[in-house]
């Protein structure tokens, strides 16, 4: 689901993003936070997630608005930092390095009755799946509107999506806010199942993973983000299960021929050469 | 001349790049309904007043005005939905949409559902049947679900205007809409624009004479940024001053043609 909210961006609006673990985190803290301190119900914490990753995608996507798609690698990689800075230094707050812990989640309140988390993760599993396919469908719905088709129009050719009308920042920023909610949504969904929010959610790794599981994927498909963190994921498994040392030699050396030789390709390889 | 009112009106344009003036002190004035050429030879700042009109570029000093309002720091899109459209000299398109895509996403914006979230591309009744209108007069009906990047150069250029007629212009900039159509496509294209309600403005940048001249009523001449001469067709083209400095110089080419 973290992926899809990338491909929102990346592969329909076409904004590069090495930060967007600022908004998975930040909506793991918000929903972890919330729960500890105020309320345990999962719902509420999903909304306080996704409100807070909103706003932060929304006053932040002023910043992407400027430059060229280096200067926002560096600006979206420097927002991802200072939070993770920021939740490092606020121990009082955040746990500091040791993450915030003892945190309970709420029974699952739903039209069929309350569940409450089993240890077993079922419960999980089943919510996870939910929001996700939700999140799926809206996003499906989203691409497919004429909002949808501005952002990619916008990502083909900004000029002339400009000269047809499409007012460009405009739907930057929705994109870019609409990205970070979805992000939200994801990064509540691993603090409210796990129990746990810890820097690692705003660390660099994840960024650049969900980047990897995208390309994996392909960019700009609705699948490809899903597929991507999936493939993304057993071939990590696969891979460090096979020769434990040297796992990430030869997961980059699958991502280089992967982009070398192009998805397409590989997947399809009689489409041959010509494009 | 004529009475009919100025849509669009340019006061002392100037535009600068560092050392270079592509554009001097410009005063242009547009009619309603008008077909208005602008010429001169290369690098004499058609494109440039062009962009400038478009609100693609800033100018340095002067003012854009379009029904007498000032429109000079208005961005692209909001000119757009005052009905000023533009052509590209180069076609600028959407690679990954399909001409069919294209048009349905200017059609929709021009009825205001362009940042509609939750129906489907189309899902209006009034945006299909424009489209198909528009890629039947342009001939692009057979490829309309093949993605732009695959067209054929000939079929991108006539998707550029019909791009841009997909937003129903009041004044539509044409940026060498033929250049690189073939020589029978090219009248075509011509009688469609010409064809527009009597009330939209065209202003066409145009190097073939012969086009020039016989679609054109009113003609601007451009020489090293300035305006250097202004009429009718028929006094601009008996203007030995113009032959001199722009028809003498392609001169070879239209007679090659003609």
């Amino acid at each position: 689901m973290f992926a899809l909210s990338l491909d929102l961006i990346l592969g329909y609006a076409g904004i590069v993003s090495l930060g967007h673990a600022a908004f998975f985190g930040i909506g793991a803290y918000a929903a972890a936070l919330l729960a500890k301190h105020w309320n345990p119900d999962p719902w509420l914490g999903m909304a306080a997630a996704v409100g807070v990753a909103t706003a932060l995608g929304f006053f932040t996507s002023f910043l992407i608005l400027r430059g060229s798609d280096l200067t926002r690698l560096m600006v979206t990689l420097g927002v991802a930092s200072i939070l993770y800075e920021l939740a490092n230094q606020l121990d009082w707050l955040t746990g500091g390095a040791d993450g915030l812990q003892g945190v309970t989640i709420g029974a699952l309140k739903t039209p069929f009755g309350a569940f409450e988390f089993d240890i077993a993760g079922r419960v999980a599993f089943g919510y996870s799946a939910v929001m996700l396919v939700a999140c799926l469908l809206l996003v499906r719905r989203l691409v497919h509107s004429p909002f949808g088709f501005s952002l990619q129009a916008l990502r083909d050719n900004r000029l002339r999506a400009e000269s047809i009308g499409v007012p460009v920042n405009a739907r930057l920023v929705a994109a870019y806010t609409l990205g970070a909610a979805i992000a939200g949504v994801a990064g509540a969904l691993l603090a409210q199942t796990s129990g746990f929010a810890s820097l690692d959610v705003f660390d660099f790794h994840r960024s650049a993973e969900v980047l990897l599981a995208l390309v994996i994927g392909g960019t700009g498909y609705l699948w490809g983000g899903l597929f991507g963190a999936i493939a993304f994921k057993l071939l990590r498994d696969a891979i460090s299960a096979w020769t434990p040392q040297y796992w990430n030699f030869w997961l980059g050396l699958f991502l280089v021929v992967l982009v070398l030789v192009g998805r397409d390709r590989l997947v399809r390889p009689w489409t041959g050469w010509r494009r | 001349m004529s009475a009919a009112p100025i849509v669009l009106e340019t006061r002392g344009l100037v535009k600068r790049f560092g050392g270079i003036t592509p554009t001097r002190d410009v005063s242009l004035r547009v009619e309603a309904g008008a077909r208005h050429a602008l010429i001169g030879p290369n690098g004499a700042g058609k494109t440039t007043l062009i962009n400038l009109l478009s609100g693609t570029l800033a100018p340095s000093a002067g003012t854009i005005r379009l029904d007498g309002l000032d429109i000079t720091r208005l961005a692209p899109y909001r000119r757009v939905e005052r009905g000023i459209v533009r052509t590209f000299q180069i076609s600028q398109l959407f690679g990954e949409l399909t001409p069919l895509q294209s048009l349905a996403l200017s059609v929709s914006r021009r009825l205001g559902i362009g940042g509609s979230l939750w129906r489907r591309l189309g899902a209006d009744a009034r945006v299909a049947p424009v489209c198909e209108t528009l890629l039947r007069q342009f001939h692009l009906d057979d490829v309309q679900d093949q993605k732009v990047a695959r067209l054929a150069y000939g079929k991108r250029r006539l998707l550029e205007i019909a791009t841009a007629l997909a937003c129903r212009p009041r004044v539509l900039l044409l940026d060498e809409p033929v250049a690189g159509v073939p020589e029978g496509e090219r009248q075509e294209i011509f009688d469609i624009v010409g064809a527009l309600p009597a009330d939209v403005s065209v202003l066409l940048i145009e190097h073939d004479m012969d086009l020039v001249f016989r679609f054109a009523r009113s003609v601007t001449v451009l020489v090293d940024g300035a305006i250097f001469a202004e009429g009718d067709a028929a006094s601009i083209s008996a203007d030995p001053r113009v032959a001199a400095v722009y028809l003498g110089e392609t001169a070879p080419v239209g007679s090659g043609r003609g």
